[in-house]
């Protein structure tokens, strides 16, 4: 029952076949005796869930239509829900329990859904391989010597295992798909502005958006369905109407063309990964799709100016957690700056405390026109490449991650290597454009993501091209096996 | 040396919209603690600012008022700092795209002449809370009912030379801005701040001497001391030969001192940066069109109109136009009363001495403009005269009714009966006929200055009830024999 898709479960609880508590008692069982390995939730909510199930099953039974009813599904622990404690993986808010929910979650909660748990993560969503948490590394479940990716390693490797249906996580600069990628899943980074951002715990609020992570572009649909559109808490959240993101999943996709940027195919490409894209890319071809060589020529620059602008904006969105009101304060106190310091450097990460430092430095007196404006250029020039792409090709392809999942600890001490590892998903960010990752075969017993991009507001598209590959192939119906309470 | 002052200010003008900058709490003055909060105002995680767009409109009606550049394309910023009171570490402000840009106002100063005074621009920001230091036994407690309660920073040229310029000048704002409806102006609630920029340079230099700022002044008198007193300091240090140290004072209007707060080289770094949390705005020109056409009548408009419409002097004109409460009192009475002449007579005069007695400001008066009117028209009908009126105001101040219940119940009703005041003249002229006399032995000089005394014998007589237009000329006649 574990690797069952969202449509087929919401089959089976309206054919009576299980109830939506009966589900939620299989994976909180399978959480229990799996999750030991993996460490892929902070925390798990068993009598909420329980007690959504029931008042899901009463749903049902009373005609609910909602696809997502009764469905357990886990949250990336960076929305705030009510009630229910929420870190960011972070001692800083090791102690926070919102008394507010996420438009996301509260979305999802209104569609009926179960929440297992909070799923783990990089501290403040600051990471690619989900070994910056307060609550421990996460392991991936093709091999726990590996990491999972990040920064939604936990919610990855949650659904990768079985542990629930469907995640929500968060992408910043490929914190959805570079994850999805490394575990084998599907994972959509919708447009920026497409999904509030109410309640979700700001890293970099110009690049950060949510998005699903599933077992299929079809189960990311339902969830998109729910989560996107306008929201009146959100001044950046857009007013375009959102579509029905199901209805053209089947879409034939004769004459779609694709664009293949030729930067994302040059030197730093596993050629092993390299070839599972181009064995996609050529299944897109016999599925009627035309291939059209593309450039992006400032692709290369995606990563310094990302890495000027997140950190810039996550130095000022982190000021709040400052031990005055909520989450951690330092012990005995001397004075202000005492608290202020202690309850800092002892709250946050390393990783967390680099970041805040560069964005700090970046926008100080003096260098603010040599980083941050520069940056802001530059991210211009990365948008109007894509802009220009997109007038030419209805959707751009290529890796999400140069490897696959790599050894844990193995890049903790080269934090250029760490950074590298976004170098084909950080662009799709400063772009603000809706891009996919979904997965298209395995490198050394391994899985890798195929990544496709799409013009603003082009989700319906994406889901349509990711859905008929996922017809023509079956990557994404492959399960890691884990030994039970091992 | 002869020193020349240089004033530039900073007002910081809370607007009077119902919710905050960018929450939906309200900004009532006085509430519990940390009561008028949503998530937003306390930098809960994950909250997100949404622009109230009543702020908007409001600043762009004083944009409009003083003849300024509207910033079609306005960016909020954030400016990063700690303190315990800036629950999101970043006040959010705007710095390179203000919604208003350069504009003037004109200031008439005492001797009648007019000053125009440039406004560099003014632009939107959301107030912090407040750190609370008694009551918590060595503690710090935090209410952030204000925090993002919407603030308009107007900052000036440093186009002022004195105290009493730089005076007249917030007072114009001041009276700009509770004309709009912007801001209540209250002072004393912190309504208003000041934060005054000062300066010497021996006159005639061109160049600006290095300048002081005093922070957070907040009344139109606090503004005039502390001017005055910083000239003074700054003087005494140049004259000794020192250097004035560019720094942030502070003005102690008990001990009437400015004290350093922090010098230039303590300045945060406030690392401004456009916020991300919220859109660029963008305004047509149809807004802002639609905007400057409906502006309400401003001061100087509501003077000039008293001028020629009810013919009062500039002068008058002037104070009664000074604040919006006033000119509505005003002209309240004046139609009440039916003689605006008459009306700015007595707001002006009698009024006024109860008001300054009291301290108290136009709208708290006791006597509303219509009791005002009411009293006047029964000095215009020759019910009472004008000094029977003084004490019957006196009465309705105290709260004894209104001005016809205290005439009726004081029988305070002027004698007009010339058969009456005739009878009493009769007998004023027999219980003096010494004085009567006098008078008839007396050349006309003399006897205009006589007439008063026999005037004040009759207006004895009819416990001041006797009609003085009625009286003179019968006086005269029975007088001269």
């Amino acid at each position: 029952m574990v690797d069952q898709s969202i449509a087929s479960l919401a089959q089976k609880l309206r054919a009576k076949e299980i109830s939506s508590v009966e589900l939620t008692q299989d994976y909180l069982a399978r959480i229990k005796q799996l999750d030991g390995q993996l460490n892929s939730f902070i925390t798990v909510t068993d009598e909420v869930a329980l007690a959504q199930a029931e008042a899901a099953d009463k749903l049902i039974a009373a005609g609910s239509t909602s696809a997502l009813a009764g469905i357990p599904i886990a949250h990336k622990d960076l929305f705030c829900t009510d009630g229910v404690l929420t870190t960011c993986a972070s001692k800083m808010l090791h102690n926070f329990v919102p008394p507010y929910e996420s438009t996301v979650t509260g979305r999802m909660l209104a569609s009926g859904v179960v929440t297992l748990g909070k799923t783990n993560m990089d501290e403040f969503a600051m990471g690619s391989s989900n070994e910056n948490s307060y609550y421990g590394a996460v392991k991936n479940p093709w091999n726990l010597e590996k990491v999972p990716g990040g920064s939604s390693g936990g919610s990855a490797a949650a659904v990768a295992a079985g542990l629930c249906v469907a995640a929500t996580g968060t992408d910043t600069g490929g914190s959805i798909r570079q994850p999805a990628s490394f575990c084998g899943i599907s994972g959509l980074k919708p447009t920026y502005g497409r999904v509030s951002r109410f309640g979700m715990i700001a890293y970099a609020s110009s690049l950060d958006q949510a998005g699903p992570m599933a077992r299929s572009a079809e189960d990311c649909a339902h969830i998109l369905q729910s989560i996107a559109g306008f929201d009146g808490n959100d001044s950046t959240c857009s007013e375009v109407a959102i579509e029905d993101y199901t209805a053209n999943l089947d879409a034939p996709l004769d004459g779609l063309t694709i664009g293949l940027p030729k930067e994302y195919f040059g030197d730093g490409l596993n050629n092993d990964v390299a070839t599972v894209i181009q064995d996609a890319v050529k299944e897109f071809e016999k599925l009627g799709a035309k291939v059209k060589e593309i450039s992006l020529p400032n692709l290369n620059l995606s990563i310094p100016s990302y890495y000027v602008i997140a950190p810039s904006e996550a130095s000022s969105n982190l000021s709040r957690f400052d031990g005055v009101r909520y989450g951690y304060r330092c012990e005995e106190p001397k004075d202000l700056m005492d608290m202020y310091k202690r309850s800092r450097g002892e709250g946050f990460g390393k990783e967390v405390q680099k970041r805040i430092m560069v964005g700090t430095y970046a926008l100080s007196e003096g260098y603010y026109d040599a980083y941050y404006l520069k940056a802001q250029r530059i991210r211009r020039l990365i948008k109007e490449d894509f802009v220009n792409a997109l007038a030419e090709v209805d959707v751009i392809m290529g890796p999400v991650a140069p490897t696959t999942a790599f050894g844990i600890g193995a890049k903790t001490d080269d934090p250029i290597a760490m950074y590298l590892e976004d170098i084909y998903t950080l662009s799709i960010n400063l772009a603000g454009i809706p891009a996919m990752s979904i997965p298209a075969g395995f490198a050394d017993g391994m899985p890798v993501g195929l990544q496709i991009m799409g013009n603003y507001f082009a989700e319906a598209k994406l889901l349509n091209v990711a859905h008929k590959f996922q017809q023509a192939t079956d990557w994404h119906t492959k399960n890691p096996s884990l030994a039970e309470g091992a | 040396m002869n020193w020349e002052v240089v004033i530039g200010l900073e007002i910081h003008a809370q607007l009077s919209t119902q919710s905050k900058l960018f929450s939906g709490a309200a900004t009532s003055f006085g509430a519990e603690p940390n009561t008028n909060t949503t998530l937003v105002d306390l930098g809960m995680p994950g909250a997100l600012p949404v622009f109230n767009k009543e702020a908007l409109r409001m600043a762009v009606m004083f944009g409009s008022a003083v003849n300024a550049e509207i910033g079609m394309t306005s960016v909020f910023a954030r400016k990063n700092y700690f303190y315990p009171d800036l629950p999101k570490g970043y006040q959010t402000s705007q710095m390179d795209h203000p919604i208003v840009g350069k504009g003037f106002l004109d200031i008439t100063l005492d001797d009648g002449t007019v000053k125009r005074v440039g406004i560099t621009r003014a632009h939107l920001e959301e107030d912090a809370g407040k750190s609370l230091h008694e009551d918590f036994h060595g503690m710090t407690g935090i209410d952030l009912n204000r925090s993002s309660t919407p603030l308009l920073e107007i900052v000036s040229e440093p186009d002022m030379r004195s105290a009493k310029e730089a005076v007249a000048y917030v007072k114009m704002i001041h009276s700009i801005v509770t004309y709009l409806g912007i801001c209540d102006g209250n002072m004393a609630e912190g309504s208003m701040r000041c934060d005054i920029n000062i300066s010497l340079r021996p006159k005639g230099q061109e160049e600006f001497g290095t300048r002081t700022e005093i922070k957070n002044v907040n009344s139109f008198r606090f503004i005039e001391r502390a001017i005055y007193t910083e000239i003074e300091r700054q003087a005494d240090i140049l004259e000794d030969g020192g250097k004035i140290v560019q720094e942030t004072r502070l003005y102690d209007p008990d001990k009437d001192e400015t004290r350093s707060m922090r010098s230039k080289e303590d300045a945060n770094d406030y690392r401004y940066f456009p916020c991300p949390d919220l859109l660029p705005i963008e305004l047509t020109q149809e807004y802002v069109d639609d905007i400057a056409a409906n502006l309400p009548e401003l001061p100087m408009q509501k003077a000039e109109r008293f001028m020629s419409e009810y013919k009062l002097s500039e002068y008058d004109a002037g104070v009664l136009s000074a604040t919006r409460a006033m000119a509505d009192y005003f002209e309240e009475v004046a139609k009440a009363a039916g003689n605006a002449k008459l009306a700015a007579n007595w707001v002006m005069g009698e009024l006024s001495k109860y008001l300054n007695t009291e301290g108290k400001e136009i709208t708290e008066s006791n006597v509303s403009a219509e009791q005002l009117g009411g009293l006047l028209v029964r000095i215009g009908d020759n019910t009472i005269n004008g000094n029977t009126a003084k004490s019957v105001l006196q009465a309705m101040w105290e709260g004894q009714g209104s001005a016809d219940e205290i005439i009726e119940a004081k029988g305070l009703k002027q004698v007009t009966d010339t058969g009456a005041i005739e009878a009493m003249i009769q007998g004023v002229i027999e219980a003096n006929a010494a004085q009567v006399e006098q008078f008839r032995a007396s050349d006309e000089d003399k006897q205009k200055k006589m007439i008063g005394f026999f005037m004040g014998q009759v207006m004895k007589a009819s416990q001041g009830k006797a009609n003085p237009g009625v009286v003179t000329p019968i006086l005269n006649k029975l007088l001269k024999g």
